[in-house]
């Protein structure tokens, strides 16, 4: 009979450890071929579990192997049907090598390898490093989360949180209180027990020694029976309270240009931004509240749905988008509780005399509300090149220029292409930012 | 056989149950041991789920091991094919260990389950005890001990040293694994209560022993100090046992910068790679005997009614998959298929022991004939590895069977050339040839330690004696010998020689690396 083991309901994830080594090692090659997917493909994509190439630095092993390309060997292969000895078979060109002697190879087949990460996995290595700056408004209006805290002793709880100190100390003092026999105590009796049973004779006063001392030993054992060691009246569990954590509320307005002046492309871009600001919100902050305001000569506050799939044209006026804002503000986000943060995207086109207006605005009244306000013009390539890292540009950027200079936590930023969104959405939420933004 | 009672099946359907399991196992049992006279370490049998298999695979098939980046690697690859359907798991794994440890999985059909544990059970459990190379290289009674020691052990370190530390050891240790085994001189056996004990002793003498004040004094001056250190340096030559083969024993034993930790994982990996160094010499045999165990099992089971005729269908239909050896031109060809050579050259024996022909009197003139096929297979499986095996039992009639030809291949020319083939003329030629090709001496770069520049810059020079003009990958050279500097704390060189010639192909050093 052999010995049957059913293992099944051992843990099975034994290997997770050393895949969390491995990601580990890895982390900055996967991170970087992540932000490159995600740069040439649909930045909406970045949602979803991933194949990922498996990085060759790294994680390669190297060892001495044998080079395929030199030296004399010898192949025996079956299913010879054409050949007879002497026979010169045309060696295929480089590179693909002879079929044989080259199974031995231990990364077989690690080309065509994709090597699948959680949508959470790509999200963390996405997001690495970011985060909303100057969070600071803490206040326990709504709390939600909790931190348990050791406060004392129960005498009630799950066998993990035994606390044995206190528990055996109470076991002592009860086995004291009590008069359980103690170990010594019994022995000492046990062993004059067993001294005297090894005499070969017993004289009398011996015997009757001999009898009470059995009978000492047996009302010794009565009594320890009675009186356990550990009574569950003893036992004591570490009791934890759950503590309410202060938290921090945050709010986060999308403004963004939907005039006619923005054209197709531009309107990509600008939503292609605010999905990943959108994605960076929710995996961040699960406890934010999301303001999308859109504007053409006005602005409304719509959904989420709306905001990123609706179509809608018109004229521009941007300050509308800020007014409505700071209206919203006032109506449901007190600034002493709320941190605020805003992003606004806009092809810098504006009504004329409007973006002083905006500035001005912006200067006196919203960035006093604000944490932080981000602001990404999206140009056009050829602008790109020739406005670069100069101040000219928009009659709206001009204007903002200067709000830059006047308030710290004001960024502003130009996107060209697809593939800036990634680099200024980092810039701007990259953690401890200090420097200003050039561009 | 429909008129025979049903009550003589061991089992009916598809689903298996821990009764029927063991009912099985008994009556294997009595024909594996009973008839076949099979010698097997006691059983011990798990029942495993596909994750916990996957979790095997990539520990290198341990039921114990520690923790490396590099198993989560495995466990990433193996787990992507698995999910792709591009690769199924094996049913069963099987531990060189006593009692003998085997997994089975839990997706296996019950009648499945009766050919793993024939096959891995019987079949393999018999060879690990018996064949000479297991027997002499490896202590099955001792390895989930000593697994059970380096895990331990080396988490301490994590837990001492931090992981990062310990990680950079296991890497070069790991880089070093192949040249980390004695291939001439046999390791000694160990205990793993005497192995923590020596691990123990060692450091605690080490800590003993330490004394500041040595740090504090000046360096040797004069040439009474530099005759002192040529003395050392002559006695620390002889010390070190120049050439050595075995460069991670090389390592521990006389790197000039590890630590007792250090040097301790690196006993660990080597002797891990020294535990396996059998099992890559056997492949064809060990699979070969499981696999002709299994077949001669279910086919006795069947004969003797114990198996119906669904079940014994569905094994045959998996015991041909796992004996298939397609052509060198079929698209499924990656190799010869050491299960369908071992199984086929072990149903060669059988047959030439039973029924011989002309030519098998002719080439095998002591077991043609004799009638005792069991007895003969029993003796080649205590007594070769799959160079000798092939070398002395490869017939002529199996080469024809698998139309076997040798195919030279100089890598300067355009072309290959058939050099023999399954004629009279190439029977011997083709059987040397297999045979050379699985003795693992052929495919392993030869690279030895053959001297230390102790005086000067504490230079270690390897030698890499180059055979049939096969050069080592060179990107994976120079970043192994930067490894090997790793461990060794100062430059480490590198010389091929050309084994044939004794001329000097290449030179490098981890400097250029």
């Amino acid at each position: 009979m052999p010995n049957f083991i059913d293992r099944r309901l051992n843990p099975k994830d034994r290997s997770l450890g050393n895949r969390q080594r491995f990601l580990k090692r890895v982390h900055d090659e996967l991170k970087r071929s992540i932000r490159d997917q995600v740069r040439s493909d649909k930045i909406a994509d970045v949602d979803a579990a991933h194949g990922v190439p498996v990085p060759k630095r790294g994680a390669d092993e190297p060892s001495f192997r044998n080079a395929s390309n030199s030296g004399e060997r010898h192949h025996v292969l079956p299913g010879n049907e054409t050949f007879s000895a002497g026979d010169r078979i045309g060696k295929p060109d480089a590179g693909g090598g002879q079929g044989a002697g080259r199974g031995a190879g231990r990364g077989e087949g690690d080309d065509d390898f994709l090597f699948i990460l959680s949508r959470d996995e790509v999200l963390d290595l996405f997001f690495e490093d970011l985060e909303l700056p100057d969070m600071v408004k803490l206040n326990l209006k709504e709390t939600v989360t909790y931190k348990p805290h050791r406060v004392g002793f129960t005498t009630a709880g799950t066998p993990s949180n035994i606390n044995v100190g206190r528990t055996m100390r109470n076991s002592f003092g009860r086995r004291i209180a009590l008069r359980r026999p103690s170990e010594k105590e019994y022995q000492a009796v046990a062993d004059e027990i067993a001294a005297l049973e090894n005499e070969p004779s017993l004289s009398q006063p011996q015997r009757r020694r001999l009898a009470a001392l059995r009978e000492e030993l047996e009302a010794l054992e009565r009594r320890r029976k009675r009186i356990a060691y550990v009574d569950p009246v003893d036992v004591r569990f570490n009791r934890f309270e759950r503590l309410p954590l202060p938290n921090a509320n945050a709010v986060m307005f999308c403004l963004m240009d939907v005039s006619a002046s923005m054209g197709e492309r531009e309107k990509d871009l600008a939503k292609r931004f605010f999905v990943l600001l959108h994605l960076f919100l929710k995996r961040r902050y699960e406890r934010i509240d999301i303001v999308f305001i859109r504007h053409t000569d006005e602005a409304h506050e719509v959904d989420e749905e709306t905001f990123f799939f609706s179509k809608q044209s018109g004229g521009t006026v941007v300050s509308t988008a800020l007014e409505e804002m700071q209206r919203i503000i006032l109506d449901r986000y007190p600034s002493n509780i709320w941190n605020i943060y805003a992003a606004q995207a806009s092809d810098g086109d504006n009504a004329t005399g409007d973006s002083e207006r905006c500035a001005a605005l912006l200067r006196d009244e919203l960035m006093k509300l604000c944490q932080y306000y981000a602001y990404v013009e999206i140009i056009d390539e050829r602008e790109s090149e020739i406005f670069g890292a100069t101040d000219n540009g928009t009659s709206l950027w001009r204007s903002y220029r200067k709000v830059d200079g006047a308030v710290p936590n004001f960024q502003m930023t130009r996107i060209a292409r697809p593939a800036d969104i990634y680099p200024v959405f980092r810039k701007l939420f990259a953690r401890h930012k200090a420097v200003q933004l050039s561009r | 056989m429909a008129k025979r009672p049903p009550s003589s099946l061991l089992f009916n359907g598809s689903e298996w149950s821990f009764a029927t399991l063991s009912r099985a196992y008994e009556a294997i049992e009595e024909i594996a041991v009973g008839e076949m006279g099979l010698d097997v370490y006691p059983n011990q049998i798990e029942i495993i789920s596909s994750e916990q298999m996957l979790d095997a695979y990539s520990s290198i098939g341990m039921p114990l091991m520690y923790q490396h980046w590099s198993f989560g690697k495995r466990f990433v690859f193996e787990s992507h094919f698995y999910r792709k359907g591009r690769r199924g798991l094996a049913y069963e794994l099987v531990i060189n260990s006593n009692p003998c440890i085997t997994y089975l999985m839990e997706e296996n059909t019950m009648p499945m389950q009766a050919l793993v544990t024939a096959h891995a059970a019987f079949g393999h459990n018999h060879f690990f005890k018996n064949n000479y190379l297991f027997r002499q290289w490896t202590d099955a009674g001792a390895i989930l001990g000593y697994m059970d020691f380096a895990k331990k052990y080396i988490t301490k370190c994590e837990e001492r040293h931090g992981i990062a530390a310990v990680e950079e050891i296991l890497d070069s240790a790991h880089a070093l694994m192949d040249q980390g085994v004695f291939h001439y001189r046999r390791p000694p056996r160990l205990s793993p209560a005497k192995v923590t004990e020596r691990a123990r002793e060692r450091l605690e003498y080490e800590e003993q022993t330490y004394s500041d004040l040595w740090r504090t004094l000046p360096t040797a001056v004069g040439s009474a100090g530099i005759e002192e250190a040529e003395k050392e340096a002559l006695e620390r030559k002889k010390v070190l046992n120049l050439p050595e083969e075995n460069l991670l024993y090389f390592l521990e034993k006389h790197s000039l910068i590890l630590e007792p930790w250090q040097r301790e994982i690196l006993r660990i990996v080597r002797v891990i790679a020294q535990y396996f160094y059998p099992q890559g010499q056997t492949k064809v045999m060990n699979e070969g005997c499981a696999t002709f165990v299994h077949y001669t099992i279910i086919n006795r089971l069947f004969d003797q009614g114990r198996m119906s005729e669904g079940a014994m269908l569905e094994l045959l239909a998996s015991h041909a998959n796992v004996v298939f050896q397609p052509g060198f031109d079929d698209p499924r060809f990656s190799g010869i298929n050491p299960y369908a050579l071992g199984f086929a050259m072990m149903q060669d024996i059988e047959r030439i022991c039973t029924k011989p022909t002309a030519e098998d009197k002719d080439w095998f003139p002591d077991i043609a004939g004799n009638g005792d096929s069991m007895g003969t297979l029993i003796d080649a499986w205590e007594n070769h590895r799959d160079e000798s095996f092939v070398l002395q039992y490869l017939s002529p009639a199996l080469i024809r069977k698998f139309r076997l030809f040798h195919l030279s291949d100089l890598a300067t020319d355009r072309f290959c050339e058939v050099a023999s083939i399954h004629d009279e003329r190439g029977y011997s030629a083709v059987r040397a040839a297999l045979a050379r090709n699985y003795d693992p001496s052929t495919h392993r770069p030869d690279i030895q330690v053959v001297d230390v520049d102790l005086l000067g810059d504490r230079q270690l020079r390897l030698r890499h004696r180059i055979r049939n003009g096969v050069l080592l990958d060179e990107a994976e050279r120079d970043r192994t010998l930067a490894h090997i500097r790793r461990l060794w704390g100062y430059g480490v060189s590198l010389a091929g020689v050309d084994s044939a010639t004794d001329k000097v192909l290449y030179e490098c050093s981890s400097a250029q690396a």
